[in-house]
């Protein structure tokens, strides 16, 4: 780690400090208090927006811990999230709780469906992982429209009741915004110092060399399940912080599509940093935002029966060219390119 | 009795699937990449092929040799802009740019076909259904028995006999012993990349003739032929073909004894049973590493 000039680390709690300057915690601190102002002076749709892209980092940290630090594709991060929000939404509906009671159950039984698709992680790993997990993405979306409709809705929209918080109905994106953004905060945090504990130390190993990390005292297979544990766990919490972002949920939310998605994210963001996910969420959702602003004026010379469809197909296209151009010319993703504008800045005016 | 109806249709749909599982094992086998862009590749042929019969009025054989042309120069520019410049990355970065090119694709097509179901016209292929005791086969599947079996009889005198098929089996078993004999590798990248989207088109055409075409809905149908390939077994060309098989005669009688909608899950309920009791599949190869 570098540090700047005439700074000395000259005690142990300054030595495993994540922020370290005053000018990073001033900066931090400004942060913090922007996000906490921001939805005074941002309308509505803004808000929104800054609300998807809140829970989408949610899910892409998880899925950064499990794909950029442990190494284990998964492209099953859609129906992990389905499986939080609809059990949210069977405990909120059909057993009547509360949505704070619902919420962690919606985390835990995510979670726990993360440990039973990962248990393949035993014997396979790299393009057979990947399989089991899109047997996963297959699995739970199919046994949601057809195990029990009566509960899950199948493949209608079901709607969940508004949440209130101490009286405070949480009713509009303004409301929800601080739920989601306390999350999102709260995500961020444990990922950050997950990453430097002993569990982040082996899932790097594991990373790294399976075999050799198991040679060195690891218990591979108890970290790759904790690894699928903690990345289901935050797909369920950003299911749940979906559910009650759309108000209501469809099967239709959580296919491959978004899981893929969700790969794109931390490969454009940067593997196994946490800054990165959030840099790629922020790019990738802005990049859709931006296909559907100049999707309509493109498109406009086309009759209307064909231009829903061609407007929906301009984000994919970006995307999966956006995705190729990183892995050709920015594998490290954004983050890397951060780095390098940071330590121009702090050497300016010299090279090195 | 109505068993062997199911199993003989199921029969006749794993033909397709057993033509995806080994476009899918072809690229796998000479260049170490899994095609996830597969349904994509299969969805465009088909709708290539669609746009030749439907929107120019072809005859089929015009268009198919239409539409094999197009999977020529679609299956080489593929290779040469999106996977050449990562030969040799992680396994990560290989799966992700196939997810990347699936996405893209998806995008082109819904921007070119737009997003509704086509079909080709009724008459495409001629014949009438045939009645055999109490078993029904109906015509198409028929011809997609055909055509399954005369693309494996060129297939297979391609890798026995030609030159350029025994090169292509030289490199599937190793790159730089074939380097060092003089084969040019990236060639051979290159024909097995057009092949497995030849394959894909000819698959797609049978799949949209028998239940039509979407951009977005006829990848996920081709996705069930990956279960064929884990069964089958990665590295084996007749493992594709009889996982292809097994998962067709498997999907159908249960689809059609217990439940429809079960039918469609236990293609992957069987991919998650193999990964865990045997990963390398029926007639792959076990993997040995070394550290």
């Amino acid at each position: 780690m570098w540090r700047p000039c005439g700074i000395f680390d000259d005690s142990y709690g300054k030595d495993i400090a994540v922020v370290r300057t005053p000018a990073q915690w001033t900066i931090l601190l400004a942060a913090l208090g922007f996000l906490l102002v921001l939805p005074l002076f941002f309308s509505g749709y803004v808000v929104t927006t800054v609300n998807l892209i809140g829970l989408s980092v949610v899910s892409a940290v998880g899925l950064n811990i499990l794909t950029g630090m442990t190494g284990q594709i998964s492209l099953g991060q859609g129906a992990f999230m389905a499986v939080g929000a609809y059990t949210l939404m069977m405990l909120m509906n059909h057993l009547g709780l509360s949505f704070w009671v619902a919420l962690p159950l919606g985390v835990f039984s995510s979670g726990a469906m993360g440990l039973f698709f990962g248990l393949p992680s035993l014997r396979v790993k790299g393009f057979y992982l990947a399989m089991a997990t899109l047997a996963a993405q297959f699995l739970i979306p199919w046994a949601i429209v057809n195990f029990r409709p009566d509960l899950t809705g199948g493949t209608s929209t079901i709607n969940i009741s508004t949440p209130s918080f101490f009286g405070i109905l949480l009713s509009s994106q303004q409301h929800i915004y601080y739920v989601i953004m306390f999350f999102t905060v709260a995500t961020l945090f444990l990922a950050r110092n997950l990453q430097r504990s002993k569990i982040g130390r082996a899932f790097v190993a594991i990373r790294d060399n399976d075999l050799a990390a198991e040679i060195m005292g690891i218990e591979i297979f108890r970290y790759k399940l904790l690894s699928f544990f903690i990345c289901s766990l935050c797909a369920g919490l950003a299911g749940c912080l979906w559910a009650l972002w759309m108000g209501a949920i469809n099967v239709d939310s959580f296919t491959l599509h978004e899981s893929i998605w969700y790969l794109g994210m931390i490969i454009v963001g940067g593997l196994g940093s946490v800054p990165g996910a959030v840099f790629g969420v922020i790019f990738i959702r802005l990049l859709e935002l931006t296909a559907q602003t100049i999707g309509e004026p493109l498109t406009q010379f086309f009759p209307d029966a064909i231009r829903a469809s061609m407007t929906q197909g301009l984000s994919p296209m970006l995307f999966g060219l956006a995705l190729f151009l990183f892995l050709v010319y920015e594998p490290r993703g954004l983050v890397h390119r951060w780095e390098i504008l940071k330590n121009f800045y702090r050497r300016w005016p010299f090279a090195y | 009795m109505l068993i062997l109806q199911f199993v003989i249709s199921g029969l006749l749909i794993g033909g397709v699937y057993a033509l995806i599982a080994v476009s899918s094992v072809l690229i796998y086998k000479s260049t170490r990449i899994f095609n996830f862009a597969v349904g994509e590749l299969l969805a465009l042929g088909g709708l290539v092929c669609y746009s030749f019969v439907v929107w120019w009025g072809f005859p089929l054989w015009l268009s198919l040799l239409g539409a094999m042309a197009m999977a020529i120069i679609i299956g080489g520019s593929i290779e040469r802009l999106f996977l050449r410049p990562l030969l040799g990355q992680p396994i990560l970065t290989i799966i992700m740019a196939t997810l990347a090119l699936s996405s893209f694709l998806t995008g082109l097509m819904l921007i070119i076909w737009s997003g509704y179901t086509v079909s080709f016209p009724a008459d495409l292929l001629p014949g009438k259904t045939i009645v055999v005791g109490d078993i029904v086969i109906s015509p198409e599947l028929l011809w997609a028995l055909v055509i399954v079996i005369v693309a494996f009889a060129i297939l297979a005198y391609f890798f026995m006999k030609t030159n350029t098929g025994l090169k292509m089996r030289a490199v599937s078993e190793d790159h730089e012993l074939s380097m060092s004999v003089g084969i040019n590798i990236t060639f051979i990248f290159a024909i097995a990349w057009i092949i497995a989207v030849m394959l894909g088109t000819l698959s797609g055409i049978l799949l949209g003739n028998r239940i039509g075409l979407a951009p977005t809905i006829t990848p996920l149908v081709a996705l069930r032929a990956f279960p064929a390939v884990i069964f089958g077994g990665l590295e084996s060309i007749v493992g594709a073909v009889i996982g292809g098989l097994t998962i067709g005669i498997i999907e159908n009688v249960v689809g059609g004894m217990i439940d429809r909608t079960f039918g469609e899950a236990t293609a992957y309920i069987i991919l998650l049973l193999v990964l865990i009791i045997r990963p390398q599949g029926l007639f792959g190869l076990k993997r040995i590493e070394r550290v």
